[in-house]
């Protein structure tokens, strides 16, 4: 095979799989050695190939930092996630990739930082969690507000405590629905906001999430005082070459898996929310 | 003695209130505390008060007969809980009861109504400042009731 052809598939070696939720999971996947240093940035993506059924985009979901296993957390909706989520230690998956924008994160320096997560939306989050955290002193707040549908949707939950008392970040938690025995916020990701400490006009904010929930968190941090270009968001399309080639993620002027997935709002806020793009 | 005065004013959903329509919300609130399960108000019951959450959390919640209760929304520091006390017929339609160990200052819902026929004026700044937040209200029911993280695509 032709390791340059970015068209191409790599066939990778499975090394764990993390059930992470009752439809959720993680692939750890062995790089080639080579391939260690060629870091991916938080944010961007591989695309994954379940051999003879079909490719699909998923995010880096591990630390950047620790290039030797290469995380990606799935969430089991469809044929290919289906074909993904059957796969266990030692099978084989096709890799092409990385591609795709990232977390402006060093360009973040010596700002507070926002970031904002729905549902599955943690997992391409959580590698600028960890490289924000790595250098903490280079930040000031770090807030996470992180919503989702229920109790037992929730991602990385073992990770909060460390990221909250190591750390000193803001995490907050709420989910959509709730049973008795849940003590924690009831309702959707906006109502985390107040109460929450950070100079909005010094605030760089990261979102993922259903793009409904994003259009009300860009509402909630405008209202509170950060500026389009310091809101970062990452879009989703119909992603299948990842070059900018085949035009099935054209959004507006721009391709989602070429000038993306990551963009700042100010960039894009023309089309977005717009119903026929 | 200690009044409720500073808390109030400060508060952003009263700020920049004029003074005398401040003393008049002064004068109709009280300091309430609530045990972690000890209902704040239950469904079908008069509703003549609303409260702000000082500290702690209350739930929102229905209970369908035969099920769990179901917990829709919490508030927590800061948030303005229940409007029925405007609405006629002036019923809580769900029940509040605190998560943990809450504190708020309840205002006398049915003094304030009265007050509000009174002076027009006071009636129309005070629900200028009720209407954004039943707005909110109503716009975080609608996001729940989309279900945005349950048909979320893959990336």
């Amino acid at each position: 095979m032709d390791a340059s052809n970015p068209m191409i598939p790599q066939p990778r070696k499975v090394k764990r799989v993390i059930r992470e939720t009752h439809d959720t999971f993680t692939l750890c996947v062995e790089p080639e050695i080579h391939e260690q240093e060629k870091l991916f940035k938080p944010g961007q993506f591989n695309m994954l190939y379940a051999f003879g059924v079909g490719e699909v985009p998923i995010s880096f979901s591990g630390d950047p930092g620790k290039p030797n296993l290469c995380h990606h957390t799935i969430r089991n909706v469809g044929t290919v996630t289906r074909a993904l989520a059957n796969l266990k230690a030692g099978d084989m998956v096709g890799v092409r990739g990385p591609f795709g924008s990232a977390w402006p994160v060093k360009e973040s320096r010596g700002n507070d930082i926002v970031i904002i997560a729905g549902g599955i939306g943690l997992a391409p989050l959580r590698p600028a969690i960890y490289a924000l955290l790595e250098e903490r002193d280079q930040f000031g707040e770090i807030v996470l507000l992180y919503g989702a549908r229920t109790q037992e949707d929730l991602l990385f939950t073992k990770e909060f405590e460390t990221w909250r008392g190591k750390y000193g970040v803001q995490v907050r938690v709420t989910i959509d629905s709730a049973g008795p025995n849940w003590k924690g916020n009831v309702g959707v990701v906006t109502t985390l906001f107040p109460g929450v400490r950070f100079d909005p006009a010094n605030t760089v904010a990261m979102i993922c999430g259903p793009e409904v929930m994003m259009r009300f968190a860009v509402i909630e941090l405008k209202n509170c005082g950060t500026a389009e270009k310091n809101i970062h968001v990452t879009m989703e399309r119909n992603m299948k070459c990842a070059i900018g080639f085949c035009g099935h993620c054209q959004f507006g002027p721009a391709f989602i898996c070429k000038d993306g997935p990551v963009f700042s709002f100010a960039e894009i806020s023309p089309f977005f929310g717009i119903r026929e793009i | 003695m200690d009044t409720l005065e500073p808390l109030i004013a400060e508060h952003p959903f009263f700020k920049g209130l004029e003074k005398s329509y401040l003393e008049l919300i002064v004068g109709c609130a009280s300091n309430v505390r609530f045990d972690a399960g000890q209902f704040v108000f239950r469904e079908g019951e008069e509703a003549n008060q609303f409260y702000i959450v000082r500290r702690g959390k209350v739930a929102i919640e229905s209970s369908p007969p035969g099920q769990k209760p179901i917990n829709l929304q919490t508030f927590s520091d800061g948030e303005i809980l229940g409007w029925s006390w405007l609405v006629p017929p002036y019923h809580w339609q769900f029940d509040a009861k605190a998560v943990e160990l809450t504190r708020a200052i309840t205002l006398d819902g049915k003094c304030l109504r009265n007050k509000c026929l009174e002076d027009h004026s006071f009636g129309y700044e005070l629900l200028s400042r009720l209407v954004p937040v039943l707005g909110k209200a109503l716009e975080a029911a609608r996001m729940q009731l989309l279900d945005v993280y349950g048909v979320q695509q893959q990336r």
